[in-house]
């Protein structure tokens, strides 16, 4: 049989196509061409094919061979069409029989000596073939954990050439030493935090009310205040109180993550809010995804359903920091780059952590800050407005004073209880709108739908008259009320809780609203 | 005669008997002129076929069709050309195949042809 074909998957983002891979052995000296818009790295394809092929005791075909990818359009990339290759030039060269390759998705790298390296992305390039009704997809071991988490095909981890070939051919299967996992570009503990838990954190009243109303309204949320006092520490601990992901987001992360390759081989389905703690040098493009040809996730978008944690803030280039704005309304980035446009989901809970000044001094009483008005003013204008606008919670924290350590705080346990229950309120609230947390809810449908009683109305309306809110700032403090609200457990938001909910917002001390300054024609 | 030229005589012998059991006329073998030489000069109908014969002992240094590039095949080409100047037959088209003959140990050689290498 002098043609044959396989099948593999292409990545354009998330989105997987179909890959018919034919290959034709023809009269004519030996000649290998590869056609269909090969990159870089799938030209080699031909080298370490033919490598593998003659050190798997095969032989390749001495004639004039061509191998066509198809639809010839979509532009490929990477190195994971090897086996599929392979395996179309053993069926044509009638080394294996052609039928046992129908509805069979293959996928796998190379190596010269005919074992099988693992790939990027095969949870997505999995999903793809089992939505394409493909029967069986045959993957590198390394991969086999991820991609039998999709269900209805079956999946086939394999270590090396001969294996397939083995199995293909119905032999003995040989045995081979088992693979080593290549290094991760992103270590593990960038995702996997190991869990922390709140009772850590002593005293900081007012930091753990911000991350538990972070927690369960999905706001996102600014931390300053001095060196040490323990911004990080919360952050990091804000991923613990939020639930575990729904099954769909959990898919949906887990297939980001395969593709940014974070997925390890025993990959189980990322269950947990993924952390994710980009430095403040962090380029544009390792943000919000690129890469040269074929888009590849950014950070923000390994951080979709979780948490986009940036240490240091007013540190990165305000630039990098305000591509930021279109993915927090929308929800998803777009990448465009020559190959392809990619979509990747990037909805994410945003954490900004901050100092109050260059010296770090400011607004405390650790010691005199030496930073000039000028040098101040510079460095908040570091975080754009429209960044901070969409900051629903600002929160300064403080040292913790050594007198109340004696208290026992809090632990996660108890927090993501109530985060939980509050979260099981708004998804009830919402059950027929289509969004889930008050953080999403369109301020329109809000005041529409569920307006607030008179006196928290009154309330915000006499800030808004003096000028203490803006009109955004109006629908924000409504939203962070309700969250409070399904915090506590009550049907509405008391005018306490919204007077607490404008604090935390404006980032004022919490006070409780009897002790409040009068609130009309103060001008601030 | 050196080893070599005594194996590539002997794989010229068999592609010759090879042609000539699938039907070809061989008119000529290794005709010479100042640009090279031809090993197998045969004919299949209608058509003139210009061999080159390649032998090998093994496969360690790659297939004996590897080793005809495309310079090769540009000098066969002027050779088929030169040829036909000097002979008076007149074919409706002419070819350039390749034969390669493998002498590997202990297995019978084999005999692989390509029809129309160039």
């Amino acid at each position: 049989m002098p043609l044959a074909q396989t099948w593999s998957v292409a990545l354009v983002g998330l989105e997987g196509h179909l890959v018919e891979i034919e290959a034709d052995i023809a009269q004519g000296l030996p000649k290998t061409t590869l056609i269909g818009l090969p990159d870089a790295s799938l030209s080699e394809a031909r080298d370490r094919v033919r490598a593998a092929l003659v050190n798997s005791g095969e032989r390749f075909p001495d004639r004039k061979v061509t191998i066509g990818l198809s639809p010839a359009t979509l532009p490929k990339a990477g190195s994971h069409y090897d086996v599929a290759i392979a395996l179309a030039l053993l069926t044509a060269a009638g080394a294996v029989e052609p039928d046992v390759l129908r509805q069979t998705a293959i996928i796998g790298e190379l190596g010269l000596d005919g074992r099988i390296r693992e790939v990027r992305g095969a949870l997505a390039m999995t999903l793809a073939a089992a939505r394409a009704n493909f029967e069986r997809i045959v993957v590198p071991e390394l991969n086999s954990g991820e991609a039998r988490l999709v269900p209805g095909i079956e999946v086939y981890g394999v270590r090396s050439l001969r294996q397939v070939l083995a199995l293909l051919r119905g032999t003995e299967i040989p045995d081979e030493a088992p693979p080593r996992a290549e290094p991760r570009l992103l270590s593990e503990s960038l995702t996997r935090v190991p869990e922390l838990d709140l009772d850590d954190v002593i005293g900081q009243r007012e930091g753990r009310r911000a991350i538990e109303a972070a927690a369960a309204g999905g706001h996102h949320l600014l931390l300053h205040g001095p060196p040490g006092s323990g911004k990080t520490m919360l952050a990091e601990r804000l991923a613990g109180l939020m639930p575990d992901l729904s099954t769909d987001d959990s898919l949906e992360v887990s297939a980001v993550h395969s593709l940014a390759g974070l997925l390890t081989s025993d990959a189980e389905l990322v269950v947990r809010p993924p952390f994710i703690a980009p430095h403040h040098t962090a380029s544009l493009s390792s943000l919000v995804g690129g890469g040269s040809g074929m888009p590849r996730p950014g950070a923000i978008s390994c951080a979709h359903r979780g948490i986009l944690f940036i240490d240091e803030a007013p540190e990165m280039h305000p630039l990098t920091l305000d591509t930021l704005r279109q993915p927090l309304e929308s929800g998803y980035i777009e990448v465009h780059r020559s190959a392809a446009v990619a979509k990747f989901p990037a909805r994410f809970m945003l954490v900004l952590a901050a100092n109050p000044c260059p010296c770090g001094l400011s607004g405390t009483n650790q010691g005199l800050c030496n930073c000039t008005p000028q040098v101040l003013a510079r460095y908040r204008q570091r975080i754009s407005g429209p960044i901070k606008d969409r900051l629903d919670i600002q929160r300064q924290i403080l040292p913790a004073a050594r007198t109340i350590a004696d208290e026992k705080p809090e632990s996660t346990a108890v927090v993501a209880t109530r985060v939980k229950a509050a979260r099981e309120r708004q998804g009830h609230r919402y059950r027929e709108t289509g969004w889930i947390l008050n953080s999403e809810v369109p301020g329109p449908v809000l005041r529409r739908n569920f307006p607030l009683d008179i006196a928290s109305h009154e309330l915000l309306e006499d800030l808004y008259s003096v000028g203490r809110i803006t009109a955004r700032g109006f629908d924000r403090v409504v939203r962070l009320a309700w969250t409070l609200a399904d915090l506590e457990g009550v049907a509405q938001p008391t005018v306490e809780l919204t007077h607490q909910a404008f604090q935390l917002r404006t980032g004022e001390p919490l006070t409780d609203l009897s002790d409040a300054r009068p609130l009309k024609g103060i001008p601030t | 005669m050196r080893t070599k030229n005594v194996v590539g005589q002997y794989g010229e012998d068999l592609a010759a008997r090879y042609l000539t059991a699938h039907g070809f006329a061989v008119l000529e073998r290794n005709w010479r002129c100042e640009l090279g030489e031809i090993d197998i000069v045969a004919r299949e109908g209608d058509t003139l076929v210009i061999c080159e014969v390649k032998t090998r002992r093994g496969l360690n240094y790659g297939s004996p069709l590897e080793s005809i590039t495309y310079r090769k095949l540009t000098t066969l080409r002027k050779l088929a050309g030169r040829w036909l100047q000097t002979h008076e037959l007149r074919p409706a088209s002419i070819r350039i195949d390749v034969i390669a003959v493998l002498f590997d140990q202990n297995t019978p050689p084999s005999v692989d042809h390509v029809r129309g290498a160039a």
